[in-house]
This record gives structure tokens, sequence and C-alpha cells, in this order.
């Protein structure tokens, strides 16, 4: 038996609870910053010069009073630790999951019947998969449209004319229509489920509520990601 | 009504068990699950073989003995206790399988039975109220709202069983942690040692190895007792108010 050496808040503060709301808090920071970027994506539809200066803008956030470029670094390190806070404690409840369900999740039971279960959906039985493609998809997406150091269908400095070369490539924007459809998956189950997690569940009418509401915003957060690409790919939009 | 059952058949918590199936065939639909499993068991002794242990106790749905897994469901498709389910919610000839609670924390006794002793653990770590004893004070001598008290034994109705856990995927005991939390934290009674409680609670809930919550539900689908999903919100809140206020 381990000796405890931790103080019982100590350890409170290292709980599966306490995991669970560093997930849900970096996760609502992500979210946030989501919808921004979607918000920012749909400025395609204003054409190449307002997009491409818009997209120059960021860079000036707060200019002079943070240095050209400063407030998108300041973003991408918030960013970064909020990746970083939310794969830890993935890792780390999927880990004691896995023990404490004899290392098979939902499969410990012999029979082949109900094995999804009385009542779960598929966005929460596809959380973690899901959360290990979308982290694959922005490393991609990064080195992209970031960097710049992808650059399928022609490199080009304008964002978008980049966007444009990207998508008329059938396989690249099938790439991105499964990456944006697992994230719209994984806000589904992890909104309504941050939200619990963060003490907001207080009824039954709220869980009901709040699973409309988490439903709602991953379709509008999916939608709004998905109609530029399909736009450029299906209607040939700027091209 | 005929009934083929693969039931999991396991000596000792050493031996790594098996499914065995075996026939009824003369079952009542009004028979209880626990009373088919009584006749499983008469003609296995009378045939000499080992009967099936499992747990039982008042067979009324109230004391939280029995329960087993039921075709992968916890106490199998009604939402009740194993003992208050009954053969005419299955078919002439249907396959039933039958299995122990599966958990890390629950380890397996014998066939059906596990050990739940985890669960008598997370009470002793907070899950009551120190009071003096004596006489009974007065009925009305502590107020409290109608509807806290409603909530309060909403939650108190919590029997243990454990199907919580078998359902989970994550094999969380949360459901149960939370329903204790639930019911003390409503009631004046519970309030001053509300955040040493939790604190607790939770420590010896990952101490004994359960799962974290996430929120996916099949806990309260599977509890007998339909204690509310919302109990863990309220778990986590009081955790992480406690751990701001620096009690506990």
């Amino acid at each position: 038996m381990a000796i405890k050496t931790l103080s019982p808040r100590a350890q409170a503060s290292r709980s599966t609870v306490a995991l669970k709301a560093l997930m849900a808090v970096s996760g609502l920071i992500m979210v946030t910053y989501l919808l921004i970027h979607m918000y920012g994506n749909l400025k395609f539809f204003q054409g190449q010069e307002r997009f491409d200066s818009y997209l120059e803008g960021l860079r000036n956030i707060l200019y002079p009073y943070l240095p050209h470029g400063g407030a998108l670094w300041i973003l991408r390190v918030v960013l970064l630790g909020a990746v970083i806070a939310h794969a830890y404690s993935a890792v780390a409840l999927w880990r004691r999951a896995r023990t404490a369900s004899a290392r098979q999740g939902a499969k410990r039971y012999h029979s082949n019947q109900n094995r999804r279960g009385v009542q779960r959906s598929y966005a929460s039985f596809t959380l973690r998969w899901g959360g290990i493609i979308i982290l694959a998809f922005i490393v991609f997406h990064i080195l992209h449209f970031t960097a710049g150091v992808l650059h399928p269908g022609g490199d080009t400095d304008s964002k978008y004319q980049a966007m444009v070369n990207s998508f008329s490539i059938w396989y690249v924007t099938l790439a991105y229509v499964v990456a944006i459809l697992a994230v719209g998956f994984h806000l589904r189950h992890g909104l309504w489920s941050a939200f619990a997690t963060l003490g907001a569940n207080t009824s039954t009418k709220r869980r009901r509520n709040l699973n409309i509401f988490a439903t709602v915003l991953a379709v509008v957060i999916a939608g709004g990601f998905l109609v530029p690409p399909l736009s450029i790919a299906i209607f040939g939009y700027g091209s | 009504m005929k009934i083929n059952l693969r039931v999991w058949r396991q000596k000792n918590p050493e031996i790594d068990g098996k499914m065995v199936d075996y026939q009824l065939d003369d079952v009542s639909e009004d028979m209880s699950f626990l009373e088919m499993l009584d006749v499983l068991n008469e003609s296995l002794s009378v045939s000499g073989e080992e009967p099936v242990a499992f747990d039982h106790d008042c067979r009324e749905g109230i004391c939280g003995s029995c329960g087993v897994v039921i075709n992968g469901i916890a106490h199998g498709p009604e939402v009740t206790t194993t003992c208050q389910l009954h053969m005419r919610s299955f078919a002439d000839g249907d396959t039933i399988d039958v299995e122990p609670w599966r958990s890390g924390s629950f380890p397996v006794v014998k066939d059906l039975v596990v050990d739940r002793s985890s669960f008598d653990r997370i009470i002793q770590a907070g899950g009551y109220v120190s009071a003096p004893t004596g006489t009974a004070p007065d009925a009305h001598a502590t107020p409290v709202p109608k509807k806290d008290a409603d909530h309060a034994f909403d939650a108190a109705t919590c029997i243990g069983c454990g199907a919580c856990v078998a359902a989970c995927p994550n094999g969380s005991a949360m459901l149960f942690t939370a329903a204790k939390i639930t019911h003390l934290g409503l009631l004046p009674q519970g309030q001053p040692e509300r955040d040493s409680r939790v604190i607790g609670m939770v420590d010896q809930h990952d101490a004994e190895g359960f799962g974290g919550c996430t929120q996916i539900g099949e806990c309260t689908a599977a509890c007998p007792k339909g204690i509310p999903l919302h109990t863990i919100s309220r778990l986590n809140k009081d955790l992480l108010g406690a751990l701001a206020r620096g009690e506990g």
C-alpha cells in the first residue's frame, strides 16, 4: 500500500475532479479561440484584398504597445499552454480509466449485447481518438497555413490565394472536412462535459439545455469552418 | 419459458473465470431474476455441481446487496435492482449473459460476487455527519427548505449497489460519491464538514483506483434509484470551492 505523503487538500488538487476541471478550462479557452478563428475565416468571402489586409491587421493588434506580431505570439503561448494542459489531463485520466476498468473500458464485459451502453452518444465514446485526430490535424494545419512549410497547389504570399490553391485539391479539402467533423463531434460532448465539470449542471432540465447548447455551438463552429473550403472545392469560389 | 444462460464462473480471486452455458427449461415469467438463479442452483446442487455464488439480501430493492450485469447492462434491461427484475422482461428462448460488476476496485470474490468494500472506505472518508448523540431533537428545531429536503432525499436513496461503477466506461464511482456529497451538502447538519467531506471522499475515491467522470451518463441510466447526473456537477463545484477556500 502506498504511503500517503500529501495533505488531503494537496491530494484533492491532483484528483480526477481537479484534472477534469483543468481539461474543461483549457478546452473552453480553445473553444473561445475557435470562435474568433471561425469569424476570421468567414472574412474570406469579402475578397482577396480585404481578407489579406485583415490578416495583416492581426499582426498590428496593440501596436506600438506590443511589438509587430506581439499579440499573436501571446495568443500562441496561451494556446500552446492550453493544448499541453488539455493533453496532459486527457492522458492522466485515460490511464486511470484503463486501470479502473480492467484495461478494457466499456468493452470489459464478455456479453456481445448492448456493447454501446444504454444511452451514450457517438460523440462521447469517440472523444479520446477524436482528440488524437485533432492533435495531428493541428500540427498539419500549422505547417500548412501558419508556417507555410506545406503549400499544396502552389506557394504564394497571399493567404487568400493559399486557401484557393489548397482547397482546389480534393484530398486537401477531404482532410480538412474530416478534421473539422472530428472537431464538431469533440465539441458536441466536450462542451457539455466542460460545463458539467465546472458545476453548471444543476438540474435535469439544465442537463438537457446544456446538451442543446453544446450541440448548437458544435454545429455552428463546424459549419462555420466548413463553408470556406467547401465553397472553394465545390463552387470554385475565388478562382 | 426456456432460457439459455451464460454465467460467469470463477472459483476464487486468483483463478481467471469463464462464461459457462446452462439451460433452464421451465422458467416462469413471474419469477424474479434471482429466483431464476435459485432454480438454476437447485438443479446444479442436485446434479452435484457447485452452485453459482451471487450476493442478495432483502430482495425488495432497498438493500443494495444484489446486482449483476445482465446482457451487458448493470441490473439488466429494466431500471431497477436485479432482485426486482422479473423474467417477463425476457422472451422465451432468450440467451442471457450474466456477469459480475467489473472494475479494478471491485475484485471478484467468487462467480458473481464482488468485493465492494471500497465503497465503505469512501463513506468512512467523510460520508457522515459528526453529531453528538442523545435524545432526538424536535423535528422543527432546524428548518430545511422543502426543495432542499426533497433533493437531499433523492440523493439519499442511493443503496450503494455499485451499478454506476459497473456501467461507467471509465469505471468511475463519482455518482455514488456525489450522491452522499449532495445528500449531506444540502442539509444544514452537513455544512460544518462540507469542505473536508468532499476533499476526503474524492481523495479516497481516487485512492481506491476508480476512474474519473467524463459526464457520459451511463451511471444514472443504470441507477436503480435514479440518482441524477447533476449530483456529480454539485460534487465538482463543492470540491473546486473547497480548494479555492483553502479549507479541509
